[in-house]
């Protein structure tokens, strides 16, 4: 047990699931790293350096490098799953997951269904969502609503590096096809992480902080800011519990719906757009089955219905901090009908 | 009697700093050992600081709902007739130094180790050094060297004090053999060898408890006293409901439930506490670790390990209202029943156990 980072606790749910399952392979675009460049291959260990040293102890057969073309890669994987192995394939940016939609939401996910039980998709996409690098639009997305919206599709979106890596082997060893979301400011993220492999259940929520005021129900980044948020609140005599679904799909409803018959308020905050999203799914689920024990109106801390701005002080304005949380959650607190 | 200062405890592997909850003790009020003081909240637990001294409550320091660090200064004890200017100059001058200059805010880096015995490495927190005969702590079904947070630091005065990790539990190697008390008792007579342990004082809580008794009855000479906190072995009774709960308890709701039976002040069981619970059984190897031992030690509802007090210096600590093993008296042995405690006396009553083992082992 020591601290890892994000990145190191998600390499080592892959080499644990490797080395323990033969039926386990990675596929993506340069998941070795490095084929061609100077270095050599594995040099870098896939753009996000997660990958690094799996070529060499489980060889090109099990470690897949592809062509810049992800709806082979999510074709290919989706097919390897129904034929018995369990694929980790890499989607690099989830902006990219409109070239393999269909692979995804059509196919993998439709498979147990259109079967009749019979087939099985084992699969495990991984793929970076957030904003604030200055990628521009087409690489900062958060569209994990658009996944948690398909029937058949899990997904998962950790917050720290313990829970990285439990969800991540827990994702390996489900037999549905699972999205797992990596933040891509949070792979240097530590905490204690056991060296062991351990599975954290899908659709268990984790209660971050307990308070008896407000509850904010926040995912991935977001998570830390509302932290941030609670210990600035706190100083005001405002006491806020933090919920973590970790997996909007499923959904851990009954650990969100038991705080707000305590609290009485809520605030959701998500760094993805509002429509259709997960703040918005949120709310709706509390609206419909918690509305007695609100006492306030559901506070949603969004980005804007916008593409993400490149220039970074319009992106810094575009993603919730903490400050908006506060602002948000002072202004349920303190509502009066 | 000089002036003393009260500190902020150290509690448990993970704890910096605690929060002072209330003040149960008024200023000028004296004390006798066991009189309860104040009550501090950690992250893990809510524990009340009981007096290990006579004394009397000189000057509070700290307010209630401050946080402070490990060794932070709380209260000033020092005999009734010390003048304040006395008093103020200790103050100061405890609390001059930075904390990181104060040898009780940072003492000996408390991290565990690991040795390697037969099943494969076993998990293990060395405290304490001096001439005393060292103690080994043995936590019992599913807990793990954590559940010896406020017994461990206080039994380390002069001497070695180990609590290990048995196998299957903790960061110990999760593979248990066959998981019978052979197998434990074969795992722990190996920790003492690679510990350099020749006699040691035994421990043992509920399964390690039983562990404790059999491991003094196959090497007596390397025992010189065997203290039993509500004790397997000593009779049929058990509520396998517990053991069964806790085996299939995956999530947290089923988690706090099952962890309540396990004492008689159920706010004891902290979030902090279920979320370790709920570590531990997450990793892989766990859970079935458990189901093993149930099998090996638990049938038809009763237990199927029975063991009889050695001919050695034994005191059994049982807590009136123990829902998981019921108080029962062994013959030759001194039992200590403690009222408004379940089945972890050493957590609920630390104080006064600390002070049971500590006479007892001085003895």
């Amino acid at each position: 047990m020591s601290q890892k980072t994000i990145r190191q606790a998600l390499h080592e749910a892959l080499v644990h699931e490797m080395r323990r399952d033969p039926r386990v392979i990675v596929i993506g675009e340069d998941v070795s790293g490095g084929a061609g460049t100077q270095g050599g291959r594995d040099a870098a260990g896939g753009v996000l350096g997660v990958t690094k040293g799996l070529i060499g102890e489980f060889g090109e057969g099990r470690v897949i490098d592809t062509p810049i073309t992800e709806s082979a890669i999510m074709g290919a994987a989706a097919g390897a799953a129904v034929t018995g192995l369990r694929p980790v394939a890499e989607l690099m940016f989830s902006d990219f997951l409109g070239v393999c939609f269909d692979q995804i939401f059509n196919q993998a996910a439709k498979f147990r269904y259109m079967f009749g039980g019979k087939a099985r998709t084992p699969l495990v996409i991984r793929t970076m969502v957030g904003a604030g690098r200055s990628a521009a639009a087409q690489h900062s997305q958060s569209p994990y609503g658009i996944f948690t919206s398909v029937p058949g599709l899990k997904v998962v979106i950790p917050s720290n590096a313990y829970d990285a890596k439990g969800l991540l082997i827990q994702a390996i060893r489900d037999d549905d096809p699972v999205i797992f979301c990596e933040h891509k400011l949070m792979y240097d993220l530590r905490c204690e992480v056991p060296d062991e492999a351990y599975t954290i259940p899908f659709g268990e929520a984790n209660v971050v902080r307990d308070g008896d005021d407000v509850t904010i129900v926040a995912l991935a980044r977001m998570v830390h800011y509302a932290i941030d948020a609670a210990d600035m609140l706190a100083k005001e005599g405002i006491d806020c519990e933090i919920i973590d679904p970790r997996t909007t799909s499923p959904l851990d409803e009954d650990t969100i719906l038991e705080s707000v018959e305590r609290t009485g308020r809520l605030v959701v905050v998500d760094e993805a757009t509002p429509r259709c999203g997960m703040a918005t799914d949120i709310a709706a689920l509390v609206a419909d089955k918690a509305f007695g024990a609100l006492k306030a109106p559901i506070r949603r801390v969004t980005a804007p219905h916008t593409p993400v701005p490149f220039a970074p002080s319009l992106e810094k304005l575009y993603i919730p901090d903490a400050d908006r949380i506060a602002a948000a959650v002072r202004s349920v607190h303190g509502y009066a009908r | 009697m000089s002036i003393v200062a009260l500190t902020m405890p150290k509690w448990g592997l993970t704890m910096t700093e605690g929060t002072v909850v209330k003040w149960l003790r008024a200023p000028g009020a004296s004390f006798a050992p066991g009189d309860e003081i104040l009550e501090i909240e950690t992250s893990k637990i809510a524990n009340v600081l009981e007096a290990e001294t006579t004394g009397t409550l000189a000057r509070i320091v700290a307010p209630e709902g401050a946080i402070l660090p490990i060794g932070a200064l709380l209260a000033v004890i020092a005999p009734a007739a010390t003048p304040d200017a006395a008093i103020d100059a200790f103050v100061t001058e405890y609390a001059a130094p930075e904390p990181s200059d104060r040898p009780e805010a940072d003492a000996e880096p408390v991290a565990p180790a690991y040795l390697e015995a037969g099943p494969g490495r076993l998990r293990y927190l060395d405290l304490g050094s001096g001439a005393g005969v060292p103690v080994l702590l043995l936590h019992g079904f599913g807990a793990d060297l954590n559940s010896w947070m406020f017994t461990q630091p206080a039994l380390a005065e002069g001497r070695r004090v180990i609590a290990l990790d048995l196998p299957g539990h903790g960061g110990s190697v999760k593979d248990v053999g066959d998981g019978s008390p052979a197998a434990f008792v074969d795992a722990v007579g190996q920790a003492l060898d690679a510990l350099g342990l020749d006699r040691v004082h035994l421990v043992g809580h509920s399964m390690g408890g039983a562990i404790a008794a059999l491991v003094a009855a196959r090497w007596p000479d390397r025992v010189a006293s065997l203290t039993l906190i509500a004790p397997a072995g000593f009779g049929p009774a058990i509520n396998t409901a517990f053991i069964e709960g806790f085996i299939r308890a995956t999530r947290r709701r089923d988690a706090e439930a099952v962890l309540g039976l396990l004492v008689h002040d159920k706010s004891l069981i902290s979030k902090a506490m279920v979320e370790d619970v709920l570590r531990y059984k997450r990793l892989d190897g766990a859970t079935d670790a458990l189901r093993t031992i149930a099998r090996a030690w638990f049938a038809d509802r009763q237990q199927r390990v029975a063991v009889a007090a050695p001919r050695l210096p034994v005191q059994l600590i049982w807590g009136e209202n123990d829902q998981i093993i019921p108080v029962s008296d062994a013959a030759g042995t001194v039992t200590h029943r403690l009222e408004a405690a379940g089945h972890l006396p050493h957590m609920e009553k630390a104080s006064e156990v600390n002070r049971l083992i500590r006479r007892f082992i001085a003895g």
